[in-house]
């Protein structure tokens, strides 16, 4: 195996994934009209309802709108990674997987190859959702549509292990819907994505603790900073080490040693 | 390749043994196939035919046995030797909105094969089976017997030396199940290609392939057509079959 396979696995699975999401235009749009609605409705009845002192980085007072972008961008990841696992869920039913796992790489390299391309997938989604929420007047410094790129790489990985992780436990298509009720809405809810951290503290200690502890807080907290160029260590770092656990967990959930494959996909069939 | 003719078969497997949670599914089940050699792993559904497919594929692994493809060792070297194998799955495996082509662009991929490499073994592959008009067509839009003719141009992009298929007909009308089985059998004679193909379908066989019949995990019989039907007293296939797999009903 030389680095040239590698590189061209890796290509051929970025470009699967890229096609497949173009031809699945209802995901698109479910994608880009999810925050939307968050940005424009849900926004606007609570700018009122929601006032907060001046936190970094910001460095006047912002409009809420302007607040919720970076949060709004990690739930586009967030769904973006939960989507990628049910659709390996899904491939694993139908046996597309099959033709991924049996390729002649190590299986963490195959694993690590579906994981960018999820990301790169979503970093394409939150580019669409920027694009028109820059229209609707919320929009970010220029130079910050930049600047959170790597930041949007690293948390977009991080977010696709746990949904890598996820999808080497679930056992079938149908427990899918408990992630929505038990993984994206806690995970989204208990963050500063929709308000900073302080509001939170002044009403629930444990609350408080429960969003410090969440690794997506993290990943907001990592975009809000790279969005106006600065780099919060912190948020950077639990992202980084959440991203190590997640994925290397996920590596161990597809060993085929333990056999776990054969159950989730329905047991032998012949 | 030099060591698959150093060793002279195409698969080993040896004194395997596998279980689901404490129940076994295959008990020391021990066969080669050589290149060249058409083998049918026949047995009734729940045989652990497809359990077998997927050690050898290794989409999962036992620690009890030993599995060799062309020689190489698949838990010493697996990536060396799933290199070797290429497997027509039991379910369909295609990516139903992309196009021919592009499902097997992604397959060249998967192998470290260069785009242009691929295109122009797919137009061989795919000409050999009458596929080749159908490149630019979404999968959605092929008939059963189609998709199956892409998926086994796909398993002989990267020439395999041996090739797997796990019942590769099933719901496939006849004309076109009997189609699949010449032209499997004539790649198998005509360019040494070791095939392992399974299925509960006797009339699959034909008079020079070697039978395995798999029945409740265990090997119950093994060797040439005229061979297996002698030593269990069967008058003809059929009647083989049935004697070694009675009671199989679950």
């Amino acid at each position: 195996m030389t680095p040239l396979h590698y590189g061209r696995c890796l290509t051929g699975i970025v470009a699967r994934e890229g096609l497949r999401f173009l031809h699945q235009r209802e995901r698109f749009v479910a994608a880009l009209v999810r925050p939307l609605v968050w940005l424009v409705v849900f926004a606007a009845g609570f700018r009122t309802v929601l006032g907060f002192s001046v936190t970094p980085p910001y460095q006047t007072f912002i409009q809420y709108e302007v607040y919720i972008v970076p949060g709004l961008i990690g739930m586009v990841q967030l769904f973006n990674g939960m989507q990628s696992s049910l659709s390996m869920v899904y491939d694993r039913e139908m046996g597309n997987m099959r033709t991924l796992l049996v390729s002649p790489l190590p299986r963490w390299y195959l694993l690590v190859c579906k994981l960018l391309a999820g990301t790169a997938v979503s970093i394409l989604q939150v580019y669409a959702f920027l694009i028109i929420a820059a229209l609707f007047g919320v929009g970010l410094p220029l130079f910050g549509y930049l600047t959170i790129l790597p930041a949007m790489v690293l948390t977009g990985l991080m977010l696709g292990a746990i949904g890598l992780l996820l999808s080497s436990f679930i056992k079938q298509l149908e427990n899918f819907a408990g992630i929505m009720n038990f993984v994206i809405f806690p995970m989204f809810f208990l963050s500063s994505a929709l308000y900073p951290l302080s509001r939170m503290k002044e009403s629930s200690v444990l609350l408080y603790q429960l969003c410090l502890a969440n690794p997506f807080t993290h990943a907001v907290e990592a975009i809000r900073f790279a969005a106006y160029g600065e780099a919060n260590g912190l948020s950077l770092g639990v992202t980084v080490a959440a991203l190590v656990v997640f994925l290397a967990a996920a590596i161990y959930g597809y060993n085929p040693a333990r056999g776990m494959m054969s159950r989730k996909a329905g047991g032998p069939a012949g | 390749m030099d060591v698959r003719q150093s060793n002279g078969t195409a698969l080993d497997v040896e004194a395997l043994n596998f279980g689901f949670d404490g129940a076994p599914v295959l008990a020391d089940v021990t066969f080669s196939v050589r290149p060249g050699e058409f083998t049918v792993l026949l047995g009734p559904n729940g045989a652990g035919k497809t359990t077998l497919f997927s050690l050898i594929t290794r989409l999962y692994e036992s620690r009890d046995g030993r599995i060799r493809i062309n020689g190489v060792g698949l838990r010493e070297q697996p990536t060396k030797a799933l290199a070797g194998i290429g497997v027509v799955f039991q379910q369909p495996t295609l990516d139903l909105d992309l196009t021919v082509k592009q499902n097997l662009l992604y397959h060249g991929a998967l192998h470290g094969m260069s785009a242009a490499e691929t295109a122009s073994r797919a137009e061989e592959e795919l000409g050999r089976l009458g596929m080749l008009e159908r490149q630019a067509e979404k999968v959605r839009k092929l008939n059963g017997g189609h998709r199956r003719r892409v998926e086994i141009a796909r398993a002989l992009l990267h020439r395999p030396r041996l090739l797997l298929l796990d019942e590769p007909t099933v719901g496939l009308d006849v004309p076109t199940r009997q189609s699949i089985v010449d032209h499997i059998h004539a790649l198998c004679r005509g360019q040494e290609i070791a095939v392992l193909w399974a299925t509960h379908l006797i009339d699959e066989v034909a008079a020079d392939d070697s039978v395995i019949v798999l029945h409740k995990g265990v090997i119950r019989g093994h060797g040439p057509l005229d061979r297996i039907n002698r030593d269990a007293g069967g008058s003809d296939l059929g009647d083989t079959f049935r004697r070694l797999t009675q009671g199989s009903e679950r």
